[in-house]
């Protein structure tokens, strides 16, 4: 109970807004529009999933939002293309990992800091999709939207991908050895180091599974529209970190826990309609989101400082 | 823990006092308290023959106390002329600022101290003696009465050694009054006029270097009563676990050490802070590999280059600084101590919590953890058990060999001799056990035999019958 006691607070919070839009907006809770919500914050669960494991193992990858685009690309070209979807899929997830791999070496190879090296990769990847592709949108093939399933079918499908990452990973984080190693490397990379754990081979891997989730994010997005935009994903990076962040993830590295993070993400997804429907203006939500994660930041900077006392 | 019990100290205007006194005797302490870091909480300061009160570091420094640290304190961007005007000029953002004079103070300030530097040159590019008289040279322009030097010379060459010498008998002929720290016995006759000897946090006395000699220094750092009771040696030696030939490595400092441990010994590594002992440890467990001589476990050469060839080997290290290398704050008492045998005890991917719970908790009655459970954070324990579950990691992987770095600093006296009576037991099933202590009873207490390190080197193998005076006289160098 104490343990988890940050998690759980968060998901109060959650569930006191989805109380009060029960009671004053009870059209929130409408089946179709409320999927279609969900729909929409799926790939950020899985992106905000993946960041939390890289800020756990104290690092940070901020060039997700551009390698987002990148995947979009490649599996939208090949789409389009006319090669199965299936293909088209194994590109992106192949495209993101390699994109994580990248990061990984730079990262744990050379022992650079995460935060420079994911800038430069971001800012590159942005810019040389941009020139590469003009902006142009990709017309996908009609089989490729929803997975050529029927629309509510394939929000469902989208849905439960993310939630069965979700499930998987947090029984993954607790059950195996690699989900301890990468707590063990975040809270003391030396203690991990003299227990014979490799600090940089863990720190790789963390970097290319964040871009393979990058690649699934980007396909679980791409079929929700009949266009793959080279342009998404803008921003991208900074709703999956908050999210992380709201939901408990500490920044120092080695605590965090992705139910936490799936409470956080919801909570900040909650905030555009509970204002719509409090007839605040929409130009709001950023402020009260920016509001929440520091009160999240501030939250653990008073907790930290009681604990070191 | 008080650092400082009660310590009268008077320095006179122009002349050297050295201070002395074995590792946590206090010294650093009491430098703290002179420059205004520490407030005492009893006792009396008078600096100039006024009481002072509320001692601050600005306040120290007006009143003219200048120290001097092993490492010196510059900015290694700046230039020798910025790092001494940083410290003599206000600090206000606005002001103006007087290149040419900075220039000239400097390069003034330089040449009083007979020191050959460039006003110009950037403090990065200086060697360490360079930095230290630049220090100098920053006390004297703040017109410094008591100047601190805290081992000075411990990163000096003798040629270096003779003119910082020079420059402290200038200082001294100058009516400054200088508090000298060593470790070096034989730096005392040369340099100092009276000499203070702190102990345990006490000073145990004060006299003029001509009335003393080397022994009876060493006599006043050691002489107490060992006030602990130590778990006997009940086992024989059996077979050498560890053999080292010429073993050295440039990065560690270290060179040319040899040393064996048997089954079933205790060997005590002794030495002062800085004579290379964590160095040696950290070589065997592959951190920093050694890069010449030989290392055999039970007769077989081995080289190990990384912890886990180390622990591949049978060799455990538990590390001088848990906080930082030992127990992972944030994790379960559990999982820490599993933490270093993962692919034996989880064959496969997947984590066996039952395992797990088995060995914590058989570690934690074989030990005598004091925690609620193996589920227990390990940021709940004590510094004792946060100590005993670092040893449970090392013991889990079924070591030959055990290096104990520091294993009861900061630990209560009740834990400690519970952990005396751990180390004892393993020896006695068969471990060869390698401990570094700055804790001289503890070395005297618990080792079969001593090892004594100086200057990155064994250079005194002793018996565990040692007296304190015998391995203090060998750590400080001193031959008969």
């Amino acid at each position: 109970m104490k343990r988890h006691f940050r998690e759980l607070s968060v998901a109060c919070a959650l569930g006191v807004l989805l109380l009060l839009l029960a009671l004053f907006a009870p059209n929130f809770f409408d089946a179709q529009p409320l999927l279609s919500r969900l729909t929409a914050a799926a790939p950020k669960l899985v992106l905000a999933c993946g960041v939390a494991l890289v800020i756990i193992s104290r690092q940070i990858d901020i060039s997700i939002g551009s390698l987002f685009a990148v995947c979009t690309t490649c599996a939208g070209l090949v789409a389009a293309a006319k090669l199965p979807l299936p293909v088209a899929i194994l590109a992106s997830l192949g495209v993101g990992a390699l994109g994580g791999a990248l990061n990984g070496l730079l990262v744990a190879g050379l022992k650079l800091q995460s935060i420079v090296v994911t800038l430069a990769t971001m800012v590159t990847m942005r810019y040389a999709l941009l020139l590469s592709q003009q902006g142009v949108l990709i017309n996908l093939p009609p089989g490729a939207q929803w997975f050529g399933l029927p629309m509510t079918a394939g929000q469902f499908t989208v849905c439960g991908i993310a939630l069965a990452l979700l499930v998987l990973l947090a029984f993954g984080t607790k059950h195996l050895a690699a989900g301890r190693f990468i707590y063990a490397v975040g809270s003391d990379s030396e203690a991990a180091r003299l227990a014979g754990i490799r600090p940089q081979l863990t720190t790789f891997w963390v970097f290319v599974f964040m871009g393979a989730l990058c690649g699934l994010a980007a396909v679980m997005n791409m079929v929700q529209s009949p266009q793959a935009d080279p342009n998404g994903g803008r921003g991208l990076e900074l709703e999956a970190i908050a999210a992380a962040v709201v939901g408990g993830v500490a920044v120092s590295g080695g605590r965090g826990n992705l139910w936490g993070v799936l409470a956080g993400l919801l909570l900040l997804a909650c905030i555009s309609p509970a204002l719509t429907y409090a007839g605040v203006k929409p130009y709001w939500e950023k402020a009260i989101q920016g509001a929440i994660i520091l009160l999240a930041v501030v939250a653990d900077g008073v907790r930290n400082r009681k604990k070191r006392n | 823990m008080r650092a400082l019990k009660g310590v009268s100290f008077d320095l006179h205007g122009g002349e050297v006092h050295a201070l002395l006194g074995e590792n946590g005797a206090g010294k650093s302490t009491l430098i703290k308290v002179i420059t205004g870091a520490h407030q005492p909480d009893g006792g009396t300061i008078e600096i100039g023959g006024q009481p002072v009160r509320h001692l601050t570091p600005a306040a120290a420094h007006k009143l003219g106390v200048a120290c001097i640290y092993q490492q010196p304190a510059l900015f290694p961007d700046l230039t020798v002329a910025e790092n001494i005007a940083l410290r003599l000029e206000p600090a206000s953002p606005t002001r103006r600022v007087d290149w040419p004079t900075r220039r000239e103070r400097a390069a003034k300030l330089l040449h009083q101290i007979g020191a050959d530097i460039s006003p110009d040159a950037e403090v990065r590019a200086l060697s360490m003696p360079e930095q230290q008289l630049v220090e100098i040279a920053c006390a004297l322009g703040a017109g410094a009465r008591i100047v601190i030097m805290d081992e000075p010379t411990a990163s000096l060459t003798q040629k270096e050694q003779h003119l910082l010498f020079a420059v402290v008998k200038d200082l001294r002929a100058s009516g400054v009054g200088v508090i000298y720290i060593t470790h070096r016995l034989e730096e005392i006759s040369q340099l100092a006029d009276r000499v203070t000897v702190l102990r345990d946090g006490e000073s145990v006395g004060t006299s003029a270097v001509s009335e003393m000699n080397e022994a009876s220094l060493i006599k006043l750092m050691v002489g107490r009563e060992v006030s602990q009771i130590y778990p006997p040696a009940e086992s024989e030696p059996g077979s050498r676990v560890l053999a080292l030939k010429n073993l050295g490595c440039v990065a560690g400092g270290v060179r040319e050490v040899n040393l064996e441990v048997r089954a079933g010994e205790v060997v005590g590594l002794s030495g002062l802070v800085g004579a290379g002992r964590t160095e040696l440890a950290r070589i065997l467990f592959g951190i920093t590999p050694a890069d010449a001589g030989e290392i055999f476990l039970n007769g077989e050469p081995v080289t190990i280059s990384s912890p886990q060839e180390a622990v591949a080997h049978g060799i455990a290290y538990v590390p001088e600084d848990r906080r930082r290398h030992g127990v992972i704050l944030e994790m379960p008492i559990a999982a820490n101590m599993t933490m270093a045998i993962h692919p034996r005890i989880f064959p496969g991917a997947w984590l066996r919590f039952g395992a797990e719970q088995q060995l914590a908790l058989d570690f934690i009655r074989d030990l005598g953890v004091k925690a609620y459970g193996p589920e227990a954070p390990g940021n709940s324990l004590s510094g004792g058990n946060q100590q005993k579950v670092s040893l449970a990691r090392w013991l889990a992987t079924k070591p030959k060999l055990l290096i104990l770095d520091e294993p009861t600093q900061g630990v209560d006296v009740g834990a400690k001799s519970e952990i005396h009576k751990i180390i004892r037991q393993l020896a006695k099933a068969g471990l060869g056990v390698l401990m570094i202590s700055s804790d001289l009873p503890e070395i005297l207490g618990m080792s079969d035999r001593i090892a004594v390190m100086r200057g990155g080197t064994i250079t005194a193998m002793l018996s565990g019958k040692s007296d304190a005076h015998d391995v203090m006289a060998a750590a400080l160098g001193q031959t008969k």
